[in-house]
């Protein structure tokens, strides 16, 4: 079988998810003997290049960047979406809840307007080009990165958790963050991170994204349950999961 | 004999550092450090959320230095809510923070800089070459994030740090195991020593003096806490007038914002910490700094990344009094208390590539209404410009290959994070 070749590629983000990789120290090396890495960030020409699988992380939040990522994908096979960034728009995407120039001139001042400043809204991968798998979280898990890179070289599905952290969390047996009065967005929350944050002794603020079908309902009872109200949830929702 | 370097690289400005050179004739036209990375408003996009969610969102500005960023901000608000901590989460705190310098040193050192110095005699693959070396690297490395995961939940953005305190503290025998890491790593440290110290002498041989700002404090080689220290005065500045260090002011070179102070422009990092602190090196570091022969060459930005090695030991033999202390106290679970009120706060600490402040102002829902960072890559960019333009005329004469590498080698020195240093180079002659 030919290895595949896999290219990394980067726009709006804190390389967080890309540090994931770089921590899975040795064990690089093994998926790097399962794959051709071809392309982690500028390290070869473009132009010439080909890849099987393009993994993008971050958002896209310029024009010049869109054009870039429809090139990736022109060339791409598979598309993986890496981290929340890329999966969600991630933190980056708080922006959008304000006037573009306002927020140039808050960080700008006078200069916002210079041209290399540009900014546009930010924007998911999938609201630019078909994403065909995601990894969640911010950062990422490596284990789950592992796992997917696995599953697509021997050319299987990856099965990603499709429920919320709640489950992994009461099967961890932990104190459920609401009996602390605290707002927790395990309920509508994707897991597959073993309820990190609440097993941290705090509430998860959603950075996996929301299950395809959240029940709001049932988080609706859960608050209702702490004399919560659904505004405070949807205060921690503006973190990682803003439109 | 003038040499004419006209070549144009092919590949297109997308990344978040470029390296512009254009001699004619041998003489210089243009050399230009540009930083184009996509603007991310961290200012902006905080304003009106919760002192609860703060840390979360702005440990994102960077994956490297989440650490940093985290501590900056919760002391922002602990000094703008009038919060009180123990003395256990400063000394945890600081282990935590100490976790991170080891992190992105050993990172920058092992797998940024090192392929760059042995790369000098060879261009085989580390990995190929090296092999002991790599090893030792990644060990160290292994162990600085597993160090960072006991103490904040995970390696990149940290999970328990909050205002007032810790959601979750170790366990008395998790740190005692940390210990026996830590000494564990002190010969994989001196064996890397003796590595570098071979290569140290292959660094180009570059000087520039500039104005070098780091924390200070009184008795020691500080990291967490203090005032600010600047080589070119005798009086430190309160952390409150940072702005009046920083004046901070925009290029069209950058998206990145540049910074100046008493010169053209002031170098932070490492460097700046050694130039400012060495007095209070603990032993190790002490004889490892006189192994590189640092104290003649700290004008030398290329030894930065020495320094760094210098500073993980310094901070491996700190952490384990560190955890001495904080054994011999005895571990208590603490919950945070924290009353929400108006103010408005600064946060610093020193970030692996330098000082990082953050400040913060927040009404009486605990909600912040303006917030103002200013980075410590940010505070460098300026110096790097002048350091080309220095380095420049030195070496026009050489190949553009060598040109090239030394330029690189350069940026790479200041450890500008992980974008700038590693991928997103380009040196473009025109
Ligand atoms: S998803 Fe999070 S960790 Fe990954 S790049 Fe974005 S901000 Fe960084
Ligand atoms: S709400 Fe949060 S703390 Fe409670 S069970 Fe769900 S994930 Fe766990
Ligand atoms: S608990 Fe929630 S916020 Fe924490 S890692 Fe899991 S999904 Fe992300
Ligand atoms: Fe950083």
């Amino acid at each position: 079988m030919n290895k595949p070749k896999v290219a990394i590629f980067d726009f709006a983000g804190c390389e967080g998810c890309q540090l994931q990789i770089v921590n899975m120290e040795e064990e690089i090396l093994d998926l790097i003997s399962i794959v051709r890495l071809v392309e982690w960030r500028e390290g070869m020409s473009e132009q010439s290049e080909e890849y099987d699988v393009a993994i993008v992380e971050g958002s896209i939040t310029r024009p010049q960047d869109e054009e870039k990522l429809r090139q990736i994908r022109g060339r791409a096979k598979i598309l993986v979406a890496l981290g929340a960034c890329a999966t969600d728009g991630g933190v980056n995407k708080m922006k959008n809840r304000f006037d573009l120039q306002e927020v140039k001139q808050v960080v700008y001042g006078a200069d916002s307007a210079l041209p290399h400043l540009d900014s546009a809204p930010t924007k998911a991968v999938d609201e630019v080009v078909p994403v065909d798998y995601k990894i969640y979280g911010c950062p990422i898990d490596r284990r789950e990165f592992a796992y997917v890179v696995r599953s697509l070289v021997m050319g299987k599905r990856p099965e990603i958790p499709n429920y919320p952290v709640c489950v992994e969390c009461k099967r961890k047996e932990n104190v459920c963050r609401y009996e602390y009065q605290e707002i927790c967005l395990g309920p509508i929350t994707r897991a597959g991170c073993d309820a990190r944050c609440p097993s941290f002794g705090t509430w998860c603020f959603g950075c996996r994204g929301s299950v395809d079908e959240s029940n709001v309902q049932a988080a609706r009872e859960v608050m209702e349950r702490y004399g919560k109200n659904v505004e405070d949830l949807e205060d921690r929702m503006l973190l990682f999961s803003n439109k | 004999m003038n040499k004419k370097v006209d070549v144009h690289h092919v590949t297109r400005i997308e990344g978040h550092g470029n390296i512009l050179v254009n001699v004619q004739s041998g003489v210089i036209e243009q050399v230009e450090w540009q930083v184009p990375e996509a603007p991310r408003f961290f200012e902006a996009m905080v304003r009106g959320r919760s002192w609860e969610d703060l840390q979360t969102i702005v440990s994102r500005i960077c994956g490297i230095c989440s650490i940093s960023h985290s501590l900056a901000c919760i002391k922002g608000i602990e000094s703008a809510m009038r919060i009180p901590v123990s003395e256990q989460t400063d000394r945890l705190r600081l282990l935590a923070h100490y976790s991170e310098q080891v992190q992105s040193h050993v990172l920058h050192v092992g797998y940024l800089v090192a392929p760059d110095m042995l790369g000098a005699k060879s261009v085989i693959p580390l990995v190929q070459t090296h092999f002991d070396v790599v090893k030792t690297v990644i060990k160290l490395h292994r162990m600085a994030n597993s160090w960072s995961d006991l103490l904040t939940g995970r390696t990149t953005h940290p999970i328990t740090f909050k205002p007032g305190g810790f959601s979750k503290i170790p366990s008395e025998t998790e740190l005692r195991g940390l210990r026996v890491m830590l000494s564990e790593a002190v010969p994989d440290l001196t064996s890397l020593v003796d590595v570098l110290v071979s290569l140290a002498d292959l660094l180009p041989a570059f000087e520039r003096e500039t104005e070098y700002v780091a924390l200070v404090q009184p008795d020691r080689y500080t990291f967490y806490e203090g005032s600010i220290g600047s080589t070119d005065m005798a009086e430190a500045t309160p952390l409150t007038e940072f702005e009046s260090v920083v004046n901070e002011y925009v290029s069209t070179q950058s998206t990145a914002k540049w910074a100046r102070w008493h010169r053209d422009s002031y170098a932070v990092g490492a460097l700046a910490r050694y130039n400012l602190n060495s007095a209070y090196l603990k032993p190790l570091a002490k004889d490892i700094a006189r192994t590189f022969d640092l104290e003649t060459r700290r004008h030398n930005p290329y030894f930065n990344t020495l320094a760094q090695v210098v500073e993980c030991a310094h901070i491996v033999e700190s952490a384990l009094e560190l955890i001495d202390e904080l054994l011999a106290a005895g571990l208590r679970q603490e919950i945070p208390q924290v009353e929400p009120q108006a103010g408005e706060g600064v946060g610093c600490v020193e970030a692996p590539r330098g000082i990082l402040f953050h400040r913060y102002v927040f009404d009486e829902q605990g909600r912040c209404t303006s917030a103002n960072m200013s980075i410590p890559t940010n505070q460098n960019h300026g110096n790097i410009q002048r350091d080309m333009e220095a380095l420049l005329p030195q070496i026009v004469d050489r190949s553009e290959e060598e040109i090239r590498l030394w330029l690189e080698m350069l940026v790479r020195a200041y450890d500008p994070c992980i974008s700038c240093s590693t991928h997103y180079l380009h040196v473009k002659f025109v």
